[in-house]
This record gives structure tokens, C-alpha cells and sequence, in this order.
């Protein structure tokens, strides 16, 4: 088999294992919806604040959410020594890293695509006008987010209190990330001049390529033992 | 290293006379001011054993030496105290001249999320038994976590530049050369301390080390 073809046979593994499962997904989407019902109690806010704050409760609902994932993406591995298989099998050790990537990237998209409706719905606001950036966003923002944190979950799952650990490993790592996701978010939402926003997308991007070529080269030090 | 400690212990005696008796007193903030030479110091000595790391960190993957693992280790742990020193140190700085605890400019918020980074790396060392799977992946953690810093940086400072930024409105000062003069012994002391903390922590764990060969080796030989 080649590269590419071991690439995809990881991914279509995880995602025929939560086929049979369902455990990641459905957990992630109650999980998400909940959240939002919460908020909504927890705050009460006039429409004009609600526009103000309203990037920053989605990404951290998808941050809070993504963990659920990311828990489980290398625990399950961990399962009758499954990671030394596919250590096995795979010729390169970040074809691992790449398609636990991005099978976890398609995950956290499939929750995004069902959760930013119902945060319209529940909030009571109207999606934004530039809707194709507020996608992009969406898109590079989960990405960076599921790169770094799939190598850490990696790490996590190799100790006893992984659960614990990931999101104390993953936070501070994140908090350039999130500081960029959410003011892009913001200036979509307050349709605020593009020039006061855009050039976060550069921190954005920086944060995506760096965290996505790193992990990809140290991965196979990670596998070794 | 019986000078070390010698040589130490002058510097530090000599930084704070320099400190609090030969320096002159800052025009605008007074004895407060006086906080910056700790201050400066131990942040300087806090973001260089973060550095250490990351270089012990990749000198561990190449080599598979477990020394490297081991000065990585004695530096986070270093590195942590420096550096909450570092935030406590700002924090009744802020209070003192800028009226609150905590604002948040963008070097306090770097030391803060530094802080957070080395804290999880400790964890996470002590989460894993085994000493070579310890050491890989903590490794791996030393230098995902170095790698973070500048963009942290620049995202901070760019995130403030939206907000009035009290360090660069109010907060500036003329440092004059006698003020440089002590600035320079306190880093000096501080870094010092530094390389005795070091050497220090290493010899502990040499004698873990050997305590625990030396246990192994009494059940071998009761078994």
C-alpha cells in the first residue's frame, strides 16, 4: 500500500469505528447542544451585547467540545496495544499524525456544521454577512486547534490521568489561537472595518502551519517508545 | 563546586547593597521602583531556563542522552519558580504604580501563559512511570511548548494594541547608568543562582538515581 493509501485506510478506520460506536460524535453533540442551552440561561443579554460576546462563547464551546474528541482519538488506540499496530503498519510515523488529524478535524467539522445553526436559532441572531470569511475562520481555526491538540492527546494518552491532563496541556498552547479565531469572529459579527481585523488571520495561519509541520516531524519520536 | 556557592552568595550580597543602598531612588515611583531590578532579573533567568529547555529537549531526541532529560527537568522546575516569581513580582509593581494587580499587558500575560506551559510540562512528567517514554515525549513537550512563545507574543501585543496600553502611555523610564550598573549585578546574581539551583537539583537526582539502583539491587538479591 502506499502513502496515500495508508493515509486514508487510518482514516477510514476511525471513522467506520465511530460508525459502529457512535461514541464520539453523538457524545460531542449533546455535549455542544447542552452548552448552549446553558449559556443561555447563564446569560441574559441585550441583543447588541449578545453580538459582542457571542465569538467568544462559540469558540469556546468548540474548544470544550473538541476535547471530547481529542480524549478519545488515542485512548481508544491504546486498547490491546492498537498505536503499536499501526505503528507497524504504517511506513512513516506522521502518516499516523496526519490522518488522526484530520479524521479529527472531520469530526470537530461535522459537530460545527450542526452546532452554529442551533447557536443561531437559540441566540436569536442573524448569520453574518461575510458569511465565506466566518467559514474560513471556522475551518483554520479548528484546524490549528485539532493539529496541536492531536499530538497532545497523543502525548495525554500515554499517562494514567489523560483526561485531566489534555486540556492543562492544551489551553496556554492554544491561547495565541484562540486570541486570533475570536477577534476575526468578532469583526465578521460587528461588520467592523477589514483592516482592524484581517491581519489576525495571519497570526491564525502561522499558528495552523506551525503546529501542523512540528508535530508532523517529532511524531515519530513520540512512537518510538 | 564549593567556590560556586561562594561566588554566588558575594554577588547576591553585593546586587542587593547595589540595590538598596547605592542606587539612586527613581524620580516618579520612588522606592517602588526598586522591585524592577528583582524583577527584570528574575524574568531574564525564568525565559532563559525555558530556553534551556528546548535546546536540552532537542539535544534529548538526537542523542537519547539521559542527561539532556535531566537538566530539561531541573530547568523547567527552575524556570517555574523564576517566573512565578516574575508575576508576583509585576503584579505589586501594577499595584504599586498603575493602581491594580494585574493588567493585561503583553509581557505579564507572556510570563502568565509561560507559567501555565511549564506547569502542565511538570505534570506531565510526573504523569508517566517509565523513565524513557518519560523523557521522549516530555521532550517533544519541551519544544511544542518553546515554539509558542514568540506567537503568543506577538498575538498579545497586537490583541493590547486595541486597548490602551498602560506600559507604553505611562510607564516608561529613563534608566540611568547607575541604574544600569545595578540591573546588570542583579541579573548576574540571579543567573548565578541559576547555575547553583542547577547543579543542585542534578546531584539530587543523581542520589535518586542511586538510591533506587541501590534498592533494586537489595531485592534482586533478597529474591
Amino acid at each position: 500500500m502506499n502513502i496515500v493509501g495508508q493515509f486514508l485506510a487510518i482514516i477510514r478506520k476511525d471513522l467506520q469505528t465511530e460508525i459502529r460506536t457512535k461514541e464520539i460524535l453523538s457524545s460531542m453533540l449533546l455535549f455542544a447542544f447542552l452548552t448552549v442551552v446553558i449559556l443561555n440561561f447563564a446569560v441574559d443579554l441585550k441583543p447588541r451585547v449578545l453580538r459582542e460576546v457571542f465569538p467568544g462563547f462559540l469558540w469556546v464551546v468548540f474548544i470544550f467540545t473538541g476535547l471530547l474528541g481529542l480524549n478519545r482519538s488515542f485512548k481508544n488506540e491504546q486498547e490491546n496495544d492498537c498505536i503499536y499496530g499501526l505503528n507497524l503498519a504504517a511506513w512513516e510515523s506522521s502518516i499516523i499524525y496526519l490522518a488522526k488529524t484530520c479524521s479529527n478535524l472531520f469530526f470537530m467539522l461535522i459537530m460545527e456544521v450542526i452546532i452554529v445553526p442551533i447557536f443561531f436559532i437559540f441566540f436569536d441572531l442573524n448569520p453574518p454577512s461575510l458569511l465565506g470569511i466566518f467559514i474560513l475562520t471556522i475551518f483554520l481555526g479548528t484546524f490549528g486547534f485539532t493539529a496541536v491538540g492531536t499530538l497532545i492527546a497523543a502525548l495525554t494518552a500515554n499517562t494514567k490521568s489523560n483526561e485531566i491532563l489534555l486540556p492543562v496541556i492544551l489551553f496556554p498552547l492554544i491561547v495565541p489561537l484562540i486570541l486570533g479565531v475570536v477577534q476575526v469572529t468578532k469583526g465578521v459579527f460587528l461588520n467592523l472595518p477589514l483592516e482592524s481585523w484581517s491581519y489576525w488571520l495571519k497570526i491564525i495561519l502561522i499558528f495552523d502551519l506551525m503546529y501542523f509541520l512540528v508535530p508532523a516531524l517529532l511524531f515519530t519520536y513520540l512512537l518510538e517508545v | 563546586m564549593h567556590w560556586l556557592n561562594w561566588i554566588t552568595l558575594t554577588v547576591i550580597i553585593l546586587a542587593n547593597y547595589l540595590v538598596f543602598i547605592w542606587v539612586p531612588l527613581e524620580k516618579v515611583m520612588g522606592a517602588v521602583q526598586k522591585i524592577f531590578y528583582f524583577h527584570v532579573a528574575t524574568a531574564w533567568v525564568g525565559f532563559f531556563a525555558f530556553f534551556v529547555v528546548f535546546i536540552f529537549s532537542i539535544f534529548y531526541l538526537i542523542t537519547k542522552n539521559e542527561r539532556w532529560d535531566r537538566y530539561s527537568a531541573a530547568s523547567a522546575e527552575i524556570g517555574v519558580v523564576f517566573i512565578s516569581i516574575v508575576i508576583l513580582t509585576g503584579a505589586i509593581w501594577g499595584r504599586a504604580f498603575w493602581g491594580q494587580w494585574w493588567t493585561w499587558d503583553p509581557r505579564l500575560t507572556t510570563s502568565l501563559v509561560l507559567w501555565f506551559i511549564y506547569i502542565a510540562y511538570l505534570l506531565f512528567r510526573s504523569a508517566i512511570e517509565e523513565r524513557e517514554k518519560k523523557a521522549s515525549l516530555s521532550a517533544i513537550l519541551g519544544i511544542i511548548g518553546f515554539l509558542d512563545v514568540p506567537v503568543v507574543w506577538f498575538s498579545i501585543r497586537w490583541w493590547r494594541t486595541i486597548h490602551p496600553n498602560l506600559m507604553e502611555t505611562g510607564g516608561k523610564m529613563a534608566i540611568s547608568p547607575k541604574m544600569g550598573v545595578t540591573l546588570l549585578l542583579a541579573i548576574l546574581a540571579f543567573t548565578l543562582l541559576y547555575i547553583l539551583l542547577m547543579t543542585r537539583i542534578i546531584s539530587l537526582q543523581k542520589l535518586a538515581d542511586e538510591i533506587y539502583r541501590l534498592k533494586e539491587e537489595i531485592r534482586s538479591h533478597w529474591i
